[in-house]
């Protein structure tokens, strides 16, 4: 299989996931589409890492990784957190901090 | 075989990512982030991405989604309901995936890279072993994979910090009765008042609300 088909799917993933943090209202269904997106970097960085023959993009594909990692641990603190202050987990009703 | 194994991982990661927005449950989407990821590792198997294949199902879809699943139990799956007054939304969303999509075939396929029509550079047979990523991470990548190292510490120490208990002993607002629990807890219990020198908790309202 050629690169470029490679590709094509992050893409798409990539396409889905931000289409799911437009749309999605529910704080935790948000993280999952940010996963998502990650994700499809991470495939695109693998793909131009063959296509190179270049070990680079595997590890730099491995730091995404621990990033989003940290990202899920902060984000899933702050959900919990905000469950605990009986406040919606939804990221309509969270506007607080809105200009 | 390559192109066989190709198509049903690809369908099968592009199955799970529609399944996580289309799915109203968010513990659903969780599961089918499981099964997204699962086939983004045969794919980067595919690539001789071995290693990390073997890092993204241990820690993703053994590790994170099982804190997701937690969460989503602890906070319990609300269903998800689209007001009337985003309607507008759900129309423009869908343009906005398709256009997002189109263009980032564009810029990846159309950006001239004569590889990228190829099956990819020849390469050694340890590409992607766990040998080689592990001398690239502590030879040229030293720095990075130490400031990672420090970042997983940082997000630790936030997580605890943001997700503890900050109102004593209670289950849930109801403050539990005096003799169920020790009112002083024994030294060395670790509480935010001993670590920070403070006089022991006395009672049920110590703590460090």
């Amino acid at each position: 299989m050629s690169i470029g088909w490679y590709l094509t799917v992050s893409a798409i993933i990539f396409a889905i996931g931000a289409a799911g943090v437009m749309t999605k209202r529910n704080a935790l269904v948000i993280l999952l589409c940010l996963e998502l997106m990650l994700n499809a970097g991470n495939l695109a960085l693998v793909a131009f890492s063959r296509m190179w023959g270049n070990i680079d993009g595997q590890i730099f594909a491995m730091m995404v990784l621990v990033v989003a990692a940290c990202e899920v641990t902060v984000g899933l603190g702050l959900i919990v957190a905000l469950h605990r202050r009986d406040l919606p987990v939804d990221a309509d009703e969270l506007s607080e901090m809105r200009g | 075989m390559t192109q066989l194994v190709f198509f049903i991982a690809a369908i099968g990661a592009i199955a799970g990512a529609i399944g996580v927005i289309a799915l109203r449950n968010p513990f659903y989407g969780v599961l089918s982030l499981v099964g997204h990821l699962l086939c983004l590792a045969a794919l980067f198997l595919l690539l001789r991405a071995e290693f990390l294949a073997a890092s993204q199902v241990i820690v993703y879809a053994g590790g994170v989604m099982v804190l997701y699943v937690f969460v989503v139990a602890y906070v319990g799956g609300t269903e998800e309901s689209l007001g009337a007054s985003r309607g507008w939304l759900r129309v423009l969303t869908p343009i906005f995936a398709g256009v997002l999509t189109i263009e980032l075939v564009i810029a990846s396929l159309g950006s001239g890279l004569k590889a990228i029509t190829t099956k990819g550079a020849d390469i050694s047979p340890t590409f992607g072993s766990p040998a080689e990523i592990g001398q690239a991470l502590l030879t040229r990548f030293l720095f990075p994979f130490e400031v990672a190292s420090l970042l997983l510490l940082v997000a630790a120490v936030g997580a605890v910090g943001l997700a503890r208990r900050r109102d004593g002993y209670t289950v849930g607002s109801i403050p539990l009765k005096a003799g169920a629990i020790p009112s002083v807890p024994p030294k060395g219990t670790g509480t935010m008042a001993e670590a920070a020198g403070d006089k022991p908790m006395t009672g049920l309202s110590g703590g460090d609300s």
